[in-house]
């Protein structure tokens, strides 16, 4: 137990000193992770949403699929991810491994499944809800796609904030694309698995409190900007 | 809310957008020993000061570092496994092999010593003793360079180390600590590492000392004729410093708890 109080000092220690250290490992997190979150969004919510408007062949394997590789281990996911941007592998050329951007791209292929797959299940119930109005209104695909994102707003914004958290939290597949260089492309997580493998054992539970904390700000600011749990249920 | 979310995503791609822009820096892989030994942060900032290299490490085992090497994702490796190291070479991977420095390994094991290992005469004798005894004995598992070298001591002591007792556990040389320190277990480490970590619980140094148990880190810059991308220049300027009498005076000056680590022995071409 002693650790595990000596942990939570150090986290406290850790924030208010203001160790421009941690404020920079701090800061790729976020911005690995913010980015990830918003290009698996971009990719992840249209696709939930036009799964769940179209009938077509094979539509119940593909759902399937999309909720089965919510699962995908993150450490397959850097391997692969390492194969194609290893100079021998097909992208090497780019020159993106051990950079950010190859950890955003791990990271968005771990995610979008997750976010996609919550995305299609709210938005099914609602097209259940919509669907007569929306075929009388005689609106095109384009349009129902749009207002039943527009509607399941609230739910989509939780895919969001779990894919977030998957990303946020993941160590795996960060480390064999990343790196984790000093300066360059550690991040908390990768940070934490560094300290223990040192046997610092409660500087790395202090990282692991700062990460949670940073993981329950942002969905409070979201939460906040986003005015929910205030309005009037829409 | 969607104005403001529009703006919190602006924010983010353009975060994105402004860290594209960065100097080219040298990568290297090297073994987890290097870093975990507390070496590296010593060396790094001088090497920066002196030569402007912003050297950047990859920390990984020795096996995937030659591997990272041979797909050319590092301009150089620094790892402690000669056997390997020749083979890399042979296959045209790399320049050439440049030896360091060196330190060695312990083993280490519970303090009440139950095998016995602290009286050994050798390091065969040692590890004989852990089989007979049938102790817990974590094993790195990992293809590394000290797990090549545990593997290599085994076969020197005439065994073929299996049994519920053998415990690998396919991890870093930190990770391996920690389990060993969990289990009570013995293990076999690099002194830095060891000296270094924070986690010893009921663990102790038992055994040290035989020559066999040598570990010799050697630079290799990877072959730029394979990967034309790999900066060799900046390679070669950094085994140039390494190889320095500013790199001797601070690998051997180099401390913990009193304990000298490294030796520096790169001779002068």
């Amino acid at each position: 137990m002693d650790s595990i109080f000596q942990g939570l000092g150090q986290a406290v220690r850790l924030i208010f000193t203001l160790d421009p250290d941690l404020y920079e490992i701090i800061a790729m997190s976020l911005r690995v992770t913010l980015s990830a979150v918003a290009i698996a969004s971009l990719i992840g919510l249209p696709l939930g949403a036009w799964l769940a408007v179209n009938r077509f062949r094979h539509r119940r394997a593909t759902i399937a699929v999309l909720n089965a590789l919510m699962g995908l281990p993150p450490v397959v996911v850097g391997l692969f991810v390492y194969l194609l941007l290893s100079r021998s592998g097909p992208f090497g050329v780019l020159g993106l491994l051990f950079t950010p951007t190859a950890m955003i791209i791990a990271q968005v292929i771990i995610i979008t499944p997750l976010i996609a797959s919550i995305a299609h299940q709210a938005i099914r119930d609602l097209w259940a809800e919509y669907h007569d109005l929306l075929i009388s209104m005689n609106a095109t695909r384009g349009q129902r796609i749009r207002s039943l994102l527009w509607d399941g707003r609230r739910a989509l914004l939780t895919a969001m904030l779990a894919g977030f958290g998957r990303a946020i939290g993941e160590v795996g597949a960060i480390m064999i694309v990343g790196g984790s260089i000093e300066h360059s492309t550690r991040v908390l997580t990768t940070a934490i698995a560094l300290e223990t493998s040192k046997g610092n054992l409660e500087f790395a539970l202090g990282l692991g409190v700062v990460l949670i904390a940073l993981a329950v700000a942002v969905n409070l600011l979201i939460h906040t900007l986003s005015g929910t749990e205030r309005a009037p249920a829409w | 809310m969607t104005r403001r979310l529009v703006l919190l995503l602006a924010v983010v791609f353009a975060g994105i957008v402004a860290a594209s822009a960065r100097a080219e820096p040298i990568r290297v892989a090297v073994t987890t020993s290097f870093q975990n030994s507390g070496l590296a942060d010593v060396l790094l900032p001088e090497i920066k000061a002196d030569t402007g290299l912003d050297v950047q490490l990859i920390v990984v085992g020795t096996g995937q570092a030659l591997r990272l090497g041979a797909a050319g994702d590092v301009d150089a490796v620094l790892v402690h496994a000669r056997a390997a190291e020749e083979a890399f070479l042979a296959q045209g991977h790399g320049l050439h092999r440049r030896e360091i420095m060196y330190n060695d390994f312990v083993l280490i094991g519970p303090a009440g010593d139950p095998a016995g290992i602290a009286g050994a005469e050798t390091a065969a004798q040692a590890l004989q003793r852990i089989a007979a005894a049938q102790v817990p004995f974590v094993s790195r598992g990992d293809d590394s360079g000290t797990h090549k070298k545990e593997l290599a001591l085994w076969n020197a002591a005439g065994l073929a180390p299996t049994g519920g007792w053998y415990r690998p556990v396919g991890a870093g040389m930190g990770a391996t600590l920690n389990t060993a320190s969990a289990m009570e277990a013995y293990v076999m480490a690099d002194r830095a590492s060891w000296l270094n970590f924070g986690n010893k619980g009921g663990l102790a140094l038992l055994f040290s000392g035989d020559p066999a148990l040598f570990n010799q880190y050697a630079f290799i810059p990877v072959n730029p004729d394979k990967h034309p991308h790999v900066r060799a220049d900046l390679a070669l300027k950094l085994e140039h410093w390494l190889a320095s009498d500013r790199a001797r005076e601070l690998i051997d000056g180099y401390r913990v708890n009193g304990e000298k680590l490294f030796t520096f022995n790169a001779k002068q071409p």
